[in-house]
């Protein structure tokens, strides 16, 4: 028995919204074997996992929180990635992005006014494009592969906040704990309704999702990233630098990673610490990949994931299923939601052995 | 395909015909772990001390805990998660959920919460914390009495206040039995790289150390301690098991007494905010079993805890003086809570600097 | 032991996990695929490799389980990124959050739990060489499996008709399939090859480097060795450079600290990471040798037309 894959004439509409509907049944069947093979009452711990979190608005609200930096990162990153640039260090630029936005309120807590919010988001920006870049360089200049440095800078980053906000950084009242004094009012991102979490970094993601999806499909720029992210050589032929791409890919993803790293630090966090992220610029990843590489797709796809740890949490919460179960199963629902996506494109069969026995699955 | 939606159909029954009422008479207890609870560490321990909670009360209690909660944006939503879940009393046991419990508790009056090692209290907000040091003094003067090379290796996990309290106490205690001693000092930058605690192990054995001291929670170390036949003491758990011939003794976290306490004070109506530092005197620290050293020793260092536990001897008893010569503690006085607190020097002896 | 034969030894052990499983990646790579779910595979197996020898009281079942654990995880990232033509890199991470979680299962009740650790062979005359005896002929069988791996890869891949076949496909898909090659049947068993590499490098990890077992206790090497696939620019030998490079500076910066550097810890820490970036920084300037080796086909999924 194999599996035999055909390739369809083109990407079935039909799939690309059935998709993900498999992809939930068969998380849902999975779960519920799963669920009641640890001896949980598997009806109860899906809905506690996927359906509770979407009924309430304050758990909404931090679905929304939660989803919005890995939106912002990802839409980053689908430009990068269009155009084979394959920076996986968004972490690092997260980082530096905070670090770089929170100069305002930490260095100067006095200088308090309307304007400290966009400087912050600007610096913050600046910071992460900035520190991006330095990947983008050393490609160009010396062909240092992008995977490497990326990834190795992150690292770095994470030890220089690290060093920031035990020395130089910290709070001057607060009895030499590695933290921040908290951000004054003027420099917290203004929060969407009263008393919620949900906070202007919301409006960001939704924001450059969309310019990023009008430049991919109206734009010469989109054009270029199609025609050197698919057919490298036919871009040289019309004239567009792959060296130019890099550092635009770069310095755009870099940016938005930078500034959804003093969103977070600005809103939910409230001032700067040795941790701030739980591996955001990491999962970030995961959600360019399931939003298919398109911005608009990332927004479901960070919703769905940012669903997965709510739900994950609430399980523990509500029905004391350990963290680790959640983990595995966020790694299980990905899978099918990978796996599924193929049928927009082929077709599978399953083929026995005996050839007479070809069974169409979909 | 019907099957499926038969599979389906019987999913989604159970789920209508489980969402029955909780019990509303019980006692609802959060934990809010900043690590697995199989570190075998801090939140290991904190986790015991959830166990026995349990075991005390029985059906009169139902705790839950989320373990792994990332101090960053996630805290907050964690700990209002756990509010909103009923519970009645919230522990969140790390440094960094210090301002989202207060933010959090400020939108749940009714709701008691205890947060661990920090210094921001509020109505329904207590702080508590251990005073480890006080075994780290212990620590000093074994240490002291049994190296033969005068050079004792140490491992912090990263420069806060606590771990350069315990460098101190440790330093204390040592030079009440020789004032020589040197201290060589790795700082791992983690508090969960069980690998690199075994390497900085192995680089101050290299470098002459015969005894190990831990400030990072895995058992790397003390094995390390184990093969290369040096001496060392357990952190946060009893770890003998890991060096049978070779840990002296381990400051064991002891969190079951005061967690009593406080989900008692919360059944009985009597809970108020407080601010609870305890040592040895309020069961908070255990010493596990002073093994592996001769009698002498052994006494000595029973005799010190019963010291401190009695209060009749401080770590922090002056004369004390900072690396550069400066007085701090005068003859006579004891250190002020304020300055343990938020430690950042180092005593005289200690070489190099608090790193910063 | 005198201290610079101690040294290296700590070097070595720091090292050869990241060896494990950079050499087998690199294989996986070479084939054309990326799978970024070392640190799920490695950290299984830790825990198959832990559980087991506990269990049986034999290390060397134990590492027969970390293959396995690892080769169990690899399977399944082929059976997503081959048969179902799933997209690499997130199947790869979304397979790292699996592996933490599963092996958090298995292994709640081996926490603090002391293991059984894996021997080392005394390889007689050469283990009484100066400085590196101890280091390189008193080892356990998983370091001199490491060093043996990274000769079979190169001659696998350079000197063997089967590296031909593996390179074409990592180079071009298309024309490997072609000439009449099965494409993903040479990804497939590269990437069980990868699995059983990372599986090794898990086992390592809880049977000799630290006889334990703790959640997460990969602790973010499963990046490393990925990140030293590429320092190596797809050469076998230059693994062993850049896991050692690593290793060694991670060492020497702790001696750095215990001998009382005055320079802030985190800059030290940071010390392993600046090292790799500024070291392949210089190797890369040659670039023919960077295009020629780097895997055209990286990341890409093969789907046969007919």
């Amino acid at each position: 028995m194999r599996l035999e894959m055909q390739k369809r004439q083109s990407p079935s509409q039909a799939m690309s919204l059935l998709s993900p509907v498999l992809a939930i049944i068969l998380t849902l069947l999975t779960g519920a074997i799963m669920f009641s093979l640890l001896g949980f009452n598997p009806g109860k711990a899906l809905y506690v996992y996927f359906v509770e979190p979407l009924l309430d608005p304050w758990s909404l609200q931090e679905l929304v929180v939660k989803a919005s930096p890995l939106i912002l990162i990802a839409v980053g990153l689908t430009i990068c990635y269009r155009s084979n640039n394959w920076n996986i260090g968004a972490e690092g630029q997260f980082t530096i992005g905070a670090i770089c936005g929170s100069v305002l309120p930490i260095m100067f807590p006095d200088f308090q006014n309307y304007a400290v919010f966009p400087i912050m988001l600007a610096m913050g920006a600046i910071g992460g494009a900035l520190f991006a870049y330095i990947p983008a360089l050393l490609k160009n200049r010396f062909a240092t592969n992008e995977i490497l440095t990326s990834l190795m800078l992150t690292y770095v980053a994470l030890l220089l906040l690290d060093f920031i906000v035990r020395g130089p950084w910290k709070d001057p009242e607060g009895y030499n704990f590695p933290e921040s004094r908290l951000f004054h009012s003027y420099a917290q991102a203004p929060s969407l309704f009263e008393g919620g979490r949900m906070h202007i970094g919301a409006l960001f993601a939704v924001i450059a999702a969309i310019v990023v999806f009008v430049l991919f499909i109206r734009t010469l720029k989109g054009f270029e990233i199609k025609v050197i992210g698919e057919t490298p050589r036919a871009g040289n032929f019309a004239g567009f630098s792959k060296e130019r791409m890099t550092v635009f890919a770069f310095l755009v993803s870099g940016a938005l990673t930078g500034l959804a790293g003093i969103l977070e630090v600005s809103g939910p966090i409230g001032q700067l610490r040795p941790t701030i992220s739980p591996g955001y610029g990491f999962t970030a990843i995961i959600v360019a990949f399931l939003g298919r590489l398109n911005p608009i797709g990332a927004i479901f796809a960070g919703l769905l994931l940012a669903l997965s740890y709510l739900g994950g949490e609430a399980a523990q919460v509500d029905l004391g299923i350990s963290e680790k179960t959640a983990k595995a199963f966020q790694g299980i629902l990905l899978f099918y939601v990978l796996a599924c996506d193929t049928l927009i494109h082929y077709r599978i069969r399953i083929v026995f052995s005996n050839k007479t026995q070809v069974k169409e699955v979909a | 395909m019907r099957k499926l939606f038969a599979a389906a159909a019987a999913v989604a029954l159970g789920l209508t015909a489980s969402l029955g009422a909780q019990a509303a008479d019980k006692t609802k207890v959060g934990f809010v772990y900043v690590g697995p609870v199989g570190d075998m560490g801090w939140s290991y321990q904190h986790d015991q001390g959830r166990q026995a909670i349990e075991k005390k009360f029985g059906d009169k209690v139902e705790t839950t805990f989320v373990e792994s909660v990332s101090e960053g944006p996630d805290a907050e939503r964690v700990i209002e998660k756990l509010a909103r879940a009923g519970n009645n009393i919230i522990f969140t046991t790390s440094f960094g959920y210090m301002n989202p419990t207060l933010k959090v508790a400020a939108k749940y009056p009714d709701v008691k919460f205890e947060h661990a090692t920090g210094y921001k209290r509020a109505d329904n907000v207590s702080t508590y914390g251990a005073r480890f040091y006080e075994g780290r003094y212990i620590l000093g003067q074994i240490a002291a009495k049994m190296t033969k090379t005068k050079t004792i290796g140490y491992i912090g996990a990263t420069p806060i206040p606590e771990v350069v309290r315990g460098i101190n106490s440790f330093m204390l205690g040592a030079q009440s039995i020789d004032p020589e001693l040197k201290v060589k000092i790795i700082w791992i930058n983690s508090w969960f790289d069980p690998g690199k605690e075994a390497d900085a192990a192995k680089a101050l054995i290299d470098q002459g150390a015969d005894i190990l001291v831990q400030h990072t929670d895995s058992a790397a170390p003390l094995q390390v301690a184990a093969e290369r036949g040096v001496l060392g003491f357990g952190q946060a758990s009893d770890q003998i098991k890991f060096a049978p011939k070779n840990q002296l003794t381990a400051i064991v976290d002891h969190w079951d007494e005061y967690y009593i306490s406080r989900v008692q004070a919360v059944m009985d109506g009597t809970w108020k905010s407080e601010d609870t530092w305890g040592g040895f005197d309020k069961e908070m620290v255990h010493m596990a079993e002073f093994t592996n050293m001769p009698e002498d020793v052994a006494k000595m260092a029973a005799e010190t805890e019963a010291k401190i536990k009695s209060g009749e001897l401080h770590p922090f008893k002056g004369p004390i003086y900072k690396q550069d010569g400066t007085l701090v503690v005068k003859e006579g006085e004891t250190l002020d809570d304020g300055t343990l607190l938020g430690m950042n020097w180092y005593v005289k002896g200690i070489d190099g600097k608090v790193p910063e | 032991m005198d201290f610079a034969d101690a040294l290296l030894v700590s070097i070595v052990t720091a090292s050869t996990p990241l060896l494990l499983a950079a050499i087998g990646e690199l294989v996986v790579e070479r084939s054309g695929v990326l799978n970024l779910g070392v640190e799920g595979m490695m950290i299984m197996g830790a825990v198959c490799a832990f559980a087991t020898s506990l269990t049986t009281g034999n290390p060397y079942l134990g590492i027969l389980a970390g293959i396995l654990g690892g080769a169990a995880m690899s399977l399944l990232f082929a059976f997503l990124t081959l048969g179902l033509v799933a997209n690499q890199y997130a199947t790869g991470l979304a397979l790292s959050l699996l592996g933490l979680g599963f092996s958090g299962m298995i292994g709640e009740n081996y926490v603090g739990t002391p293991g059984v650790k894996l021997p080392t062979l005394d390889i007689p005359v050469l283990s009484d060489l100066p400085v590196v005896g101890d280091a390189l002929f008193n080892q356990d069988i998983l370091f001199y499996i490491a060093i043996l791996l990274v000769f079979f890869v190169s001659w696998l891949l350079f000197k063997s008709r089967w590296g031909l076949i593996l390179r074409a496909v990592g180079e071009n898909h298309n024309s490997a399939h072609a000439l009449g090659y099965n494409v993903n049947r040479v990804r497939l068993y590269s990437v069980l090859f990868g699995g059983v590499c990372s599986g090794l490098s898990g086992a390592y990890l809880s049977l000799v480097y630290t006889n334990l077992w703790i959640e997460n206790m990969t602790a973010g090497r499963g990046w490393i060795a990925l990140a030293l696939v590429v320092f190596a620019s797809w050469l076998p030998w230059r693994t062993i450079a850049g896991a050692y490079l690593f290793g060694a500076v991670l060492i020497l910066q702790f001696h750095a600290q215990g001998a009382g550097w005055e320079v802030p810890s985190q800059l030290l820490s940071a010390l392993p990471y600046l090292a790799t970036i500024v070291a392949l920084v210089f190797i890369s300037r040659n670039r023919t040798v960077a295009r020629v080796n780097t895997p055209s086909c990286l990341g890409q999924s093969f789907v046969p037309d007919r």
